[in-house]
C-alpha cells in the first residue's frame, strides 16, 4: 500500500469513529456519567481499526529485513507533522483553551511559553543532532566522550523526563476518558495503557509515526473548523469576539489583562527558562530528528513543526474565547445545574469539548472527542518509545553490553521496557488520580533544561568540554532540579501537606537556579580537567565539528 | 569516523570550512538571542507593567496591547525559524557540499 492510501484509510477509520460517537449522549454530565455502551463500542471499533493500520505498517517495516535497517526515512514535511503531533498534547489543547476560558489573556501568555523552545531547537540542535546521532540524543551527547558515564546520565535524564511527563499525561488521559466515555477512572487509565502498548509493541517507530501524523492532521483540522465557526459567528471581526466575551465573562475587562498567572517576576522567568530550553532537552522530541534522511530534512521538519504548533496555539486562543461567547450565553446544557457560577460540567478543561457540541452538535462533538483520544495515544506512545530507546540502546546495549548486543537482543529489551513503562505508567496514573500533577510537567521540563540540554549543548558546541565536566555538571543539574522541586511550594506544601509558607524554595520552577548551576559546573570542571583523556576528547572536537557541520559519516535514517 | 579520516584532514585545513562554521554560528546565535530577548521582554513587561499591557490598542476597542504583542511573538518565532531554515538549506548547505566535494577529490 502506498503511504497516501494507508493514510486515507487511517483518516477514514477515525471519521468512522466520529460517526459512531454521534450515538453518544451529550458528554460531561458530572464527574462520571453512567457507563456509556455506545461509546465503549466506539472505543473498541477505534482500537480495532487503528491496530489494523499498525499491522499494515509493520508488514512494510518487516519486509525491509531488519529492525535497524536504513532506507525508510520519512520526508521533512511528514516528520514536521509527526513532531507537532508528538508535542501538541490533549493537555495543551483542552488545558490551554480551558485556561483562556477561565482567565482570558493569561492563556496566551502561557501558550507562548510552549512555543519559544522551537527556534532554540532549530538554530542550535536539529541539524547537529541529525548529523551526529543515530537512535537517541545520548548518541550525540556521548559522541566524543567516555560512553559509560555520559550515556548513563543521558539515559537517566531521559527516563525521568519520560516518567514524569507520562504520569501527568496518564492522569489527564484518565480524567478525559472518564468524562468522554463514562468509564471508571482506573479502567480508563488501563485502556489507554493497553492500546498504547499495542501500538508501540506491534508497530514500533513506523506506526507510532503514522499515529502522530494522523493525529496532528485531525487535531489541526478539527481546531481550524472550530475557530472558523467561532469567527463566523462574529462576522470575522476579532474585536467583536473579545468585546462580547468581556461582556459575558465574570472578569469583565480584566479578561483582556494579565491575571494571576505571573505572580512574581522570578517565577515567571524561571518557568520561561524551563519551557524554552526544556523543549530542546525532551528525549521524545529529539529522537524524531533521526527518522529523516539528512540535516536538510531535519531542518525542514522543525520549521514545519514550529509553524503548526504556533498556528495551533493561535487557534486555542480563539477557541477559548469562542467557548466564553457560546457557552456562557447559553449556560443550560453546559454548566452544572445550568448556572455559570457552578462551573463547567467536567471542569474548565472541557470548554473546547462543550464548544464543539454547541457549534456542530453531536456529530462534531464525536469528531472532537475522537481527536482528543488519538491525541492522548500519540503523545503517550511517543514518550514510551523514547523511554524504551534510552533503556535498550543506551543502558543495555552500550553501557551494560558495551556494544556487543545484537540488534535482536536490543529489540527484545526495547519491547520489555515498553511493557514495563506502560505498566508503571498505568499504576502511577491510578495512584496519582487525586494529586495535583501539573508540577510533574514542570518537573519534566526542569530536568530536561537542567540536565539534558546543558550536556547536549556543551558537548556539541564547546571544544573544551570533557567527560568529567559533562557528567558531574549534568548530574548536578538533574539532582538540583529534583531537590528544588520537592522544596518548592507546590510539592512541599500542596502535595506533602506542610504548612503554608514553609517551603524553602519559593519559586514555581527550579530552572533559574538548576540550569545555570549545570552550565557553570560543566564549564568549571571541564576547564580544570587536565587528564590525558580530556586532551584526547578535546582533540576529537574538530572531527565532531566536521561531521556535525557537513554530515560526512552521518548515519542513515532510522526506519523502525 | 576512521574511514573519513583523510577527508577530515582536508576539511580541517580548508579555510572555507572554518569560515562557514563561524558564519553559521554567528547567524544561529544572533537569531536565538533575538528570540530569547523578545520572549523574556514580553514576560517581564507582563510582570512589571501589567497596566500598560491591559490598555486598549485604540480607544474604544476591547483588544488590549498584550494581544497583538503576544501574537507577534508567535509570528516572530515561526518567521525566524523559517528564515534560518531557508538560509541554511540554500546557502550553507551549498557551501558545505562544495567543501565536501573539494575534500573528496
Amino acid at each position: 500500500m502506498t503511504l497516501l492510501a494507508r493514510y486515507l484509510v487511517l483518516v477514514a477509520a477515525t471519521l468512522a469513529v466520529a460517526g459512531v460517537a454521534v450515538a453518544m449522549p451529550s458528554v460531561g454530565l458530572g464527574p462520571r456519567q453512567p457507563t456509556n455502551w455506545s461509546a465503549i463500542t466506539t472505543f473498541i471499533f477505534f482500537v480495532g481499526a487503528t491496530l489494523w493500520m499498525t499491522r499494515l505498517a509493520t508488514a512494510r517495516s518487516r519486509s525491509s529485513a531488519d529492525f535497524y535497517s536504513p532506507g525508510g526515512g520519512i520526508s521533512g514535511f511528514q516528520n514536521g507533522l509527526a513532531i507537532a503531533g508528538d508535542y501538541m498534547s490533549a493537555a495543551s489543547f483542552l488545558g490551554i483553551s480551558g485556561l483562556v476560558f477561565v482567565s482570558g489573556f493569561d492563556g496566551l501568555i502561557f501558550s507562548i511559553g510552549w512555543l519559544v523552545g522551537w527556534p532554540v531547537i532549530t538554530f542550535l540542535m536539529a541539524e547537529r543532532l541529525r548529523n551526529l546521532g543515530k537512535f537517541t540524543f545520548a548518541d550525540v551527547a556521548a559522541y566524543r566522550f567516555s560512553q559509560k558515564p555520559v550515556r548513563s546520565l543521558a539515559a537517566l535524564g531521559s527516563l525521568l523526563v519520560v516518567l514524569f511527563y507520562l504520569i501527568a499525561q496518564m492522569v489527564g488521559a484518565g480524567q478525559l476518558v472518564k468524562i468522554l466515555f463514562g468509564l471508571e477512572y482506573a479502567y480508563a487509565v488501563i485502556m489507554v495503557g493497553i492500546v498504547m502498548m499495542m501500538y508501540v509493541l506491534l508497530g514500533g517507530m513506523t506506526s507510532t509515526t503514522w499515529v502522530m501524523i494522523n493525529k496532528a492532521v485531525l487535531l489541526l483540522a478539527g481546531t481550524t473548523l472550530m475557530a472558523l465557526a467561532v469567527l463566523f459567528g462574529v462576522g470575522f471581526n476579532p474585536d467583536a469576539l473579545f468585546s462580547r466575551a468581556t461582556d459575558l465573562h465574570v472578569l469583565k475587562d480584566a479578561l483582556m489583562a494579565p491575571g494571576g498567572l505571573i505572580k512574581d517576576p522570578v517565577s515567571a522567568v524561571s518557568v520561561g527558562l524551563a519551557l524554552m530550553f526544556g523543549t530542546a532537552g525532551l528525549p521524545h522530541i529529539l529522537m524524531r530528528f533521526f527518522t529523516v534522511a539528512n540535516a536538510r530534512e531535519a531542518r525542514k521538519s522543525v520549521a514545519w513543526a514550529t509553524l503548526w504548533i504556533g498556528y495551533f496555539y493561535v487557534l486555542t486562543f480563539i477557541i477559548g474565547f469562542g467557548a466564553i461567547v457560546s457557552l456562557v450565553a447559553n449556560p443550560g446544557p453546559y454548566f452544572i445545574g445550568g448556572k455559570v457560577a457552578n462551573g463547567l460540567q467536567g471542569g474548565a478543561n472541557m470548554a473546547a469539548i462543550h464548544l464543539a457540541s454547541a457549534l456542530g452538535g453531536d456529530l462534531f462533538l464525536g469528531f472532537i472527542a475522537a481527536v482528543a483520544f488519538t491525541t492522548i495515544l500519540a503523545v503517550v506512545a511517543g514518550l514510551t518509545l523514547s523511554g524504551a530507546s534510552a533503556v535498550s540502546h543506551d543502558l543495555y546495549a552500550t553501557v551494560l553490553r558495551k556494544g556487543a548486543a545484537t540488534s535482536e537482543e536490543e529489540r527484545r529489551v526495547s519491547k520489555l521496557t515498553t511493557f514495563s513503562l506502560g505498566l508503571v505508567a498505568v499504576v502511577l496514573g491510578i495512584v496519582f488520580e487525586h494529586q495535583n500533577v501539573a508540577f510533574m510537567v514542570m518537573l519534566a521540563f526542569s530536568i530536561a533544561c537542567s540536565a539534558n540540554f546543558p550536556v547536549l549543548f556543551m558537548a556539541v558546541l564547546w571544544r573544551d568540554c570533557t567527560t568529567r565536566g559533562a557528567t558531574i555538571g549534568g548530574f548536578l543539574g538533574l539532582f538540583s532540579a529534583l531537590l528544588l522541586t520537592v522544596l518548592s511550594p507546590v510539592v512541599w506544601e500542596s502535595v506533602l501537606g506542610n504548612p503554608a509558607g514553609s517551603a524553602l524554595f519559593p519559586y514555581a520552577s527550579p530552572a533559574i537556579v538548576s540550569m545555570p548551576l549545570a552550565f557553570l559546573a560543566i564549564w568549571g570542571i571541564s576547564l580544570l580537567d587536565r587528564s590525558p583523556q580530556a586532551c584526547r576528547e578535546r582533540a576529537l572536537f574538530q572531527d565532531q565539528l566536521i561531521r556535525s557541520e557537513t554530515g560526512i559519516g552521518a548515519s542513515a535514517p532510522r526506519s523502525h | 569516523m576512521q574511514k573519513h579520516a583523510a577527508s577530515c584532514v582536508h576539511i580541517r585545513e580548508n579555510p572555507r570550512f572554518q569560515a562557514l562554521v563561524r558564519k553559521r554560528n554567528r547567524f544561529a546565535f544572533s537569531l536565538a538571542a533575538l528570540v530569547v530577548i523578545a520572549y523574556f521582554s514580553f514576560i517581564l513587561l507582563v510582570a512589571f507593567r501589567p497596566d500598560w499591557i491591559a490598555t486598549p490598542v485604540f480607544a474604544g476597542m476591547t483588544v488590549t496591547v498584550g494581544v497583538p504583542l503576544g501574537l507577534s511573538i508567535i509570528v516572530l518565532t515561526v518567521g525566524l525559524t523559517a528564515i534560518y531554515v531557508r538560509r541554511a538549506n540554500r546557502e550553507f548547505d551549498e557551501e558545505s557540499m562544495e567543501i565536501r566535494r573539494q575534500a573528496l577529490k
